[in-house]
């Protein structure tokens, strides 16, 4: 029985943590019986840190021009996918500021010659307000745009950038990013062209429980919208908490355990049409990624070679591929490599 | 079912014996067993979470036992060795003074230091800081104490009491099985020889905690063991007058050392923690140790039977040098902020668990 949003206020609101695990842990059984909990091999390349929008909750970004502000060149992107395939890798994640000096055809190149060099790698790129930021710089619509990155090779979308899909909370935040809708749109549109993406969304800040209950039904509509269409839609939804260090926003304290936990079994049980929900070990740090598997979680994100923009919050876990494998292994689920769309490569 | 008579006897209050404790450590029930430990928890100590402000000193980290999950200890004139003086340990003291009202004290086995070295040390610390209780060294090194004294054990706990020693922590314990024990620290005194000295200190009328390392090479039955020494031997105590086990301590094992292999996963600790509640029906208090479990991992054990966060520690090394990842210490706003997001009613106590009011505090000042 699908979950209506004022039941699932009522739900969290009345049950506590052991109740709601439960629930989210009985929904990941039926919808993943193998008892196999996933990750992916990949790297995040953070192409450019110069970005126009400045979020508040973000200490990654740059100005253009200021110190420590940069655009990787070619010959570090393709050393870096080399790293990443060295190890097994099927995908790496680009994803970069809303950089004003860089147009479409920076974009189009990188993705041509990407493609071109090493055809088997997944291109896992740009979030929703760097394909809105493309779109306006060229005044191209959602859908061109999408289409002629698409044609250029990428693969799949990333759901960041998704923060809360509230405008107050995001005028908060991120007064400059794009709107709520803007990132539903890009969604829905490459969902649309047959594209698969993810989705996120990162709570903790001045959020309210209904805010967090409207995202989960903006992301479950989104994805009726998909199934009807038939073609791509949304893989896995992502739920992280907020991390204030380094940032403008440093006196928020961060979400407790119980609040990601909570908040984690929730997605599980109010979002029945998404099939994989991320643990996220790069801010809740390796222990309570494992507890996180018996909350509503079945994956285990990516190996993530390299992650800034998190470490840039002060937050750092690093882990390696055998780290996760032990990880998961200890918490006697199997561990199993896939790739970008849930396809599984390889038990261990 | 046998699970389900060792569940029904935790309803009707009954002790569970080891067996049932073994059926219950190999379910996977985690829902089940943290409903069941909260309650347990509960009914001792109802939505209390107690924390201490507390700071940690390792006078040293020179220790004559090598023990393989340690990667504090070194040898005498090895790289990274270190003996702080008395006087050294004073100053440390004195940065934090006086934000604390527990001195906690524990460290290496050192080759050279007399008997005498540690009653001088506890001496000018009670004396300097008599507002704060001192609890003081673990059995391994209350039993080493005995050994280069030449006293008899009561005559030692006498000296230390006498010198300032107010309680004990309750580290050393390990694993008691012989056979694993003998792998992972055989110089260490033997489980056997740990529960007789806590006997004693016990008799001496010196509270004490316990505490158990696990999630390296041991078997749940090696748990259930350790865990049904340690009941047996406090309803000894408690047949006393005063001494006795305060809290129960699990301490998840941290790869980083020359055994090697993983840690623990988040779930076994919430388990063991849950466990370490149902079991040990006379202990009142079980901790969640945040520096070995992490803050979000301890946190989380306050909803599976855990009723004690420890406290701010200030600076600790013995666990951080075996690659714990967490910070070196916690502010009494971070502990109570984690206390009340876990729905629970934060307790500043002191360090026989009373609660230390701190209105009158101030009233009195």
């Amino acid at each position: 029985m699908r979950l209506r949003k004022k039941e699932a206020l009522k739900l969290f609101e009345k049950e506590d943590l052991l109740t709601l695990g439960q629930m989210a842990d009985e929904l990941r059984q039926r919808l993943h019986p193998e008892g196999i909990v996933t990750f992916v091999v990949d790297r995040n390349i953070n192409y450019t840190n110069i970005c126009i929008n400045k979020c508040r909750f973000c200490a990654f970004y740059r100005s253009e021009g200021e110190k420590g502000a940069y655009v990787l060149s070619e010959e570090e992107l393709f050393r870096k996918i080399e790293e990443t395939l060295a190890i097994e890798g099927t995908q790496i994640l680009l994803q970069g500021g809303l950089n004003p000096s860089l147009d479409i055809n920076f974009y189009t190149g990188l993705l041509t010659e990407v493609k071109k060099r090493y055809p088997s790698i997944n291109i896992h790129g740009f979030s929703p307000p760097e394909i809105s930021h493309i779109a306006q710089k060229h005044d191209l619509t959602l859908r061109e745009t999408l289409r002629i990155l698409k044609g250029a090779g990428l693969d799949s979308i990333p759901g960041g950038g998704a923060e809360l899909l509230s405008d107050r909370v995001r005028e908060a935040l991120s007064p400059r990013k794009i709107k709520s809708s803007d990132w539903l749109q890009v969604m829905r549109e490459a969902h649309r062209l047959g594209m698969w993406t993810t989705a996120t969304m990162m709570f903790g800040s001045v959020e309210t429980l209904e805010d967090i209950v409207d995202h989960l039904d903006a992301v479950r509509s989104l994805q009726d919208e998909a199934v009807l269409g038939n073609k791509g839609g949304f893989t896995a939804f992502i739920p992280w908490t907020f991390q204030p260090g380094n940032t403008e926003l440093s006196h928020i304290k961060p979400a407790t355990a119980i609040e990601y936990l909570r908040v984690l079994a929730l997605s599980r049980i109010y979002l029945d049409n998404v099939k994989n929900i991320q643990a996220s070990w790069v801010t809740q740090g390796l222990k309570l990624a494992q507890v996180a598997l018996r909350f509503g979680a079945n994956d285990f994100g990516s190996t993530m070679l390299e992650e800034n923009v998190v470490a840039s919050a002060g937050v750092c876990y690093s882990l390696s591929k055998e780290d996760i494998i032990d990880a998961i292994k200890n918490t006697g689920f199997r561990p199993a490599q896939r790739d970008t769309h849930y396809n599984l490569i390889r038990y261990f | 079912m046998m699970l389900s008579r060792a569940i029904r006897k935790i309803g009707e209050g009954k002790r569970l014996s080891p067996e049932d404790a073994l059926l219950l450590f190999k379910s996977d029930d985690i829902f089940m067993l943290g409903r069941l430990a909260a309650k347990a928890a509960e009914k001792k100590n109802g939505d209390r979470v107690y924390y201490v402000r507390n700071i940690h000193v390792n006078p040293t980290n020179i220790c004559v036992n090598r023990c393989r999950f340690c990667a504090f200890s070194r040898s005498k004139g090895e790289p990274g060795a270190y003996e702080l003086t008395i006087h050294e340990i004073l100053e440390k003291l004195r940065e934090k003074a006086p934000y604390f009202d527990e001195i906690h004290i524990v460290g290496g086995l050192h080759p050279d230091w007399p008997f005498e070295h540690y009653t001088k040390m506890l001496k000018a610390i009670k004396k300097e800081f008599p507002y704060a209780f001192i609890k003081a060294f673990t059995a391994a090194e209350i039993d080493y104490m005995q050994k280069i004294s030449g006293l008899s054990m009561k005559e030692v706990l006498i000296k230390l009491r006498a010198a300032g020693l107010d309680l004990m922590p309750g580290g050393g314990a390990e694993i008691f099985d012989p056979a694993v024990r003998g792998r992972l620290c055989p110089e260490k005194l033997s489980g056997r020889r740990w529960l007789e000295v806590i006997r004693e200190v016990h008799r001496a009328g010196i509270k004490t905690n316990a505490t158990m390392l696990y999630g390296h090479i041991e078997e749940y039955r090696h748990r259930v063991d350790h865990l049904a020494k340690i009941r047996a031997l406090q309803d000894e105590s408690l047949q006393g007058k005063k001494g006795g086990f305060q809290a129960f301590i699990p301490l998840p094992y941290q790869p980083k050392t020359e055994i090697g292999g993983s840690a623990p996963s988040g779930l076994e600790d919430l388990k063991c923690i849950a466990l370490s509640r149902l079991f040990l029906d006379n202990i009142p208090h079980i901790k969640a140790y945040w520096v070995m479990l992490g803050e979000k991992l301890s946190q989380a054990a306050l909803l599976f039977g855990a009723d004690d966060l420890e406290g701010t520690v200030m600076e600790e090394k013995i666990a951080h040098m075996a690659g714990a990842g967490t910070k070196e210490a916690m502010t009494e706003e971070e502990l109570k902020h984690l206390i009340r997001k876990a729905g629970k009613t934060p307790v500043r106590r002191d360090s026989f668990y009373r609660k230390i009011d701190e209105a009158a505090q101030k009233r009195s000042a």
